[in-house]
């Protein structure tokens, strides 16, 4: 079936304060969708409240992959369905090997006794880490203990190329990346471009952008998207910065739910 | 407040049993004074906890167990664990006494000693006599006093001047009759430049109060090496008393491996007494707590010898009412100079009830020295969990994840790997997975 994910009216809050007041976005398989916009303007709530992250409490609307609804299932259960979040600040778990926990990851999607053979899980994994430009001892270290931040993004990537969602978020993955650790990111993504997957990258810099070609770039402020466009919008705003949207629109202060 | 000791046995019955045994005079007369000791001493003042409270008074009587002839004949409850020993070197305690000793041809060629307790001090009455109680002594409090009245089967190994033994040496201690003494004592002495390694497991069967009153007694010479791994894993009728302690001399180096993986309440006190200069310690515990178990764990380095180095690392995981007392004492003596003792303490747990109390304890009393404590106590983190349940992964599968993951940096330290595997496999059956 091909990939359909389409988010409707999307209000969520953190600790009673409202973040999102109302997304709209309609993604389907083969696109590249870009969410930008300045800090605090809730991007990174929008990637979470998609996830499903505890803390944030989705309070109007709805998403759908494929017809199902993503808002009544639990984390676990949303991964599964195909959903993938690449995050800003993924958690350190010691104890627990990067190989070990991606074969979990993999098993949890199959059936009991269809489980993942060992060989043949070493066998990609080593073949995505090199395409990744990873050190091969990076699968016997804990869960990104000790890693840099490029070497958490990468991981980040890791696993989506190895976990195989149909709709991937990436949150702000070009973030503390280097020039060649941005375009190693870039070339993972665009290998795993495909006419049944589909992409939302959450950026605040047009940077990205010149390696990962949008088809759809959204500007959002005050928790909503306030223009849609194409890859000539993300263009515009690196040339011009965001003043001018906010001047269109009328917007004196861009962000949300921020203490004055 | 004073509690009285209810002695399980009276003077006159004790002297009939050591009769009985043909043990010599110098240890029915220890025995005896013990037993008076008993009557005498106050239970031993634990941290944070009321021992008072404990069931600790069903000591039973004394019952012995036909011997064995081959594993084959060994009970049910241990076969896991005895498999594959055939040739190897074990030895079984059931109950009140020893049903098997067995030590591979190859070590006995080198001298080495392996029998239960009775009959070395009828074989090597000397060596056992010169250190016998002289670790955890008898006028401590009135538990070591009960065990050194009470002790009975046992385990004596005694490893000769520069003998390095390679495989590990095995011992069973197995309490299947609630109306037995079940109060084994290890004691291995490890002569100058030998290295060893011993490990056992405490295991029971039934469901009637039964009181464990254990003692380890190692004795490191200088220049040798001891490893000790234990796991006691005895149900929930089973008070488990054990006191374990080592005495290292110049450049000896011993390492406790501890696996607390029983279901009822559990006391132990892992003991490093670094007498020579230049010895060394390092202790791993690794403990899960369930149901309603009181526990307290405690370790100790007491550095006396300079240049002495001490490491404790204790994690614990406690789930549904478990309540623990982890306790780290370094004691560094004056004069022992250039000492480094180090420690910590991590204790997860898994539910609102249960608790976890960790408490570093430095005493120092020199001051060229180094030592340092870490202690945490914390709830499994939801954002990990989060994490984890993002790649799909269920949240049962995620919490099992992370509760490995933080004994895996004490459990892969274990330089057994069959020893790993059992305690692994003891872990998941504690964690009801």
């Amino acid at each position: 079936m091909a990939t359909h994910f389409k988010i409707e009216g999307l209000k969520a809050e953190i600790e009673g304060k409202e973040i999102l007041k109302g997304i709209n976005l309609e993604m389907k398989g083969g696109e590249i969708h870009a969410i930008m916009g300045p800090n605090g303007t809730g991007k990174s709530t929008l990637a979470s409240a998609l996830m499903g992250h505890p803390k944030y409490e989705v309070t109007d609307g709805s998403v759908t992959l494929n017809g199902e609804d993503v808002l009544d299932m639990a984390v676990d259960e949303r991964a599964r369905a195909g959903l993938f979040l690449a995050m800003q600040y993924p958690s350190e778990i010691t104890g627990v090997t990067n190989s070990d926990f991606l074969r979990s990851a993999i098993n949890a999607r199959r059936e009991e006794g269809q489980e993942i053979s060992l060989i043949r899980f070493i066998r990609q994994l080593e073949a995505k880490m090199k395409e990744l430009d990873m050190n091969p001892e990076f699968a016997h270290r804990y869960l990104n203990e000790g890693f840099s931040g490029g070497e958490k993004k990468r991981n980040e990537i890791l696993q989506m190329m190895m976990i195989e969602p149909s709709i991937v978020v990436l949150d702000e993955i070009d973030s503390g990346l280097d020039i060649d650790a941005l375009k190693i990111v870039a070339s993972g993504v665009n290998a795993m471009r495909s006419d049944d997957r589909g992409f939302l990258i959450i950026t605040h810099y047009q940077r990205l952008l010149n390696y990962v070609k949008p088809d759809f770039v959204h500007v959002m402020m005050q928790g909503r998207i306030v223009k849609s466009g194409g890859p000539e919008l993300a263009e515009r705003l690196e040339a011009e910065g965001y003043d001018w949207v906010k001047e269109e629109l009328g917007i004196e202060d861009e962000t949300v739910g921020q203490e004055a | 407040m004073t509690t009285q000791t209810i002695l399980p046995v009276n003077a006159e019955g004790l002297r009939q049993l050591s009769e009985q045994r043909q043990e010599p005079t110098w240890l029915t007369e220890n025995r005896l004074k013990a037993l008076e000791l008993a009557a005498t001493l106050e239970l031993p003042k634990l941290e944070k906890m009321r021992i008072e409270r404990w069931d600790i008074q069903n000591y039973g009587s004394s019952k012995e167990s036909g011997s064995i002839a081959s594993l084959a004949e060994a009970p049910a409850s241990i076969q896991e664990l005895v498999k594959d020993q055939e040739s190897g070197s074990l030895i079984i305690q059931r109950n009140s006494g020893v049903v098997y000793t067995k030590l591979s041809s190859e070590l006995a060629a080198q001298g080495v000693i392996f029998t239960d307790l009775q009959t070395a001090i009828k074989e090597h009455g000397d060596l056992v006599k010169a250190h016998l109680h002289t670790a955890v002594t008898a006028d401590e409090h009135s538990v070591s006093a009960l065990h050194a009245a009470l002790w009975n089967g046992g385990v004596f190994l005694y490893v000769p001047k520069n003998v390095e033994v390679s495989s590990p040496l095995q011992a069973v201690l197995l309490t299947d009759n609630e109306e037995a003494t079940f109060a084994p004592h290890v004691l291995i002495i490890a002569d100058t430049n030998s290295s060893v390694t011993y490990v056992d497991n405490y295991v029971s069967e039934g469901s009637k109060a039964v009181t464990h009153n254990g003692a380890v007694e190692i004795f490191a010479k200088s220049g040798a090496k001891v490893r000790y791994a234990t796991i006691h894993q005895m149900g929930t009728n089973v008070t488990d008393l054990s006191y374990r302690r080592a005495i290292v001399d110049n450049d000896a180096s011993m390492e406790w491996i501890v696996g607390e993986m029983n279901n009822g309440d559990t006391m132990s006190d892992t003991h490093s007494v670094l007498k020579g200069n230049g010895s060394t310690s390092d202790s791993k515990i690794i403990a899960v707590g369930s149901g309603s178990q009181k526990l307290n764990y405690t370790t100790r380095a007491n550095h006396f010898g300079k240049s002495s180095e001490s490491q404790m690392i204790t994690r614990a995981v406690m789930r549904e009412e478990a309540q623990a007392i982890i306790n780290g004492i370094t004691k560094i003596e004056h004069g022992a100079t250039k000492s480094d003792g180090q420690q910590t303490e991590k204790v997860l747990m898994l539910s609102p009830k249960a608790r976890g109390d960790a408490n570093p304890i430095l005493l120092i009393d020199e001051d060229d020295v180094k030592a340092g404590h870490a202690a945490s106590v914390g709830q499994v983190n939801q954002e990990q969990i989060y994490y984890l349940m993002s790649r799909g992964i269920s949240r049962e599968v995620a919490e099992s994840l992370i509760i490995y993951g933080f004994l895996a940096p004490v459990v892969s330290q274990i330089p057994l790997e069959s020893l790993q595997k059992q305690l692994q496999a003891v872990i998941e059956g504690k964690l009801g997975q």
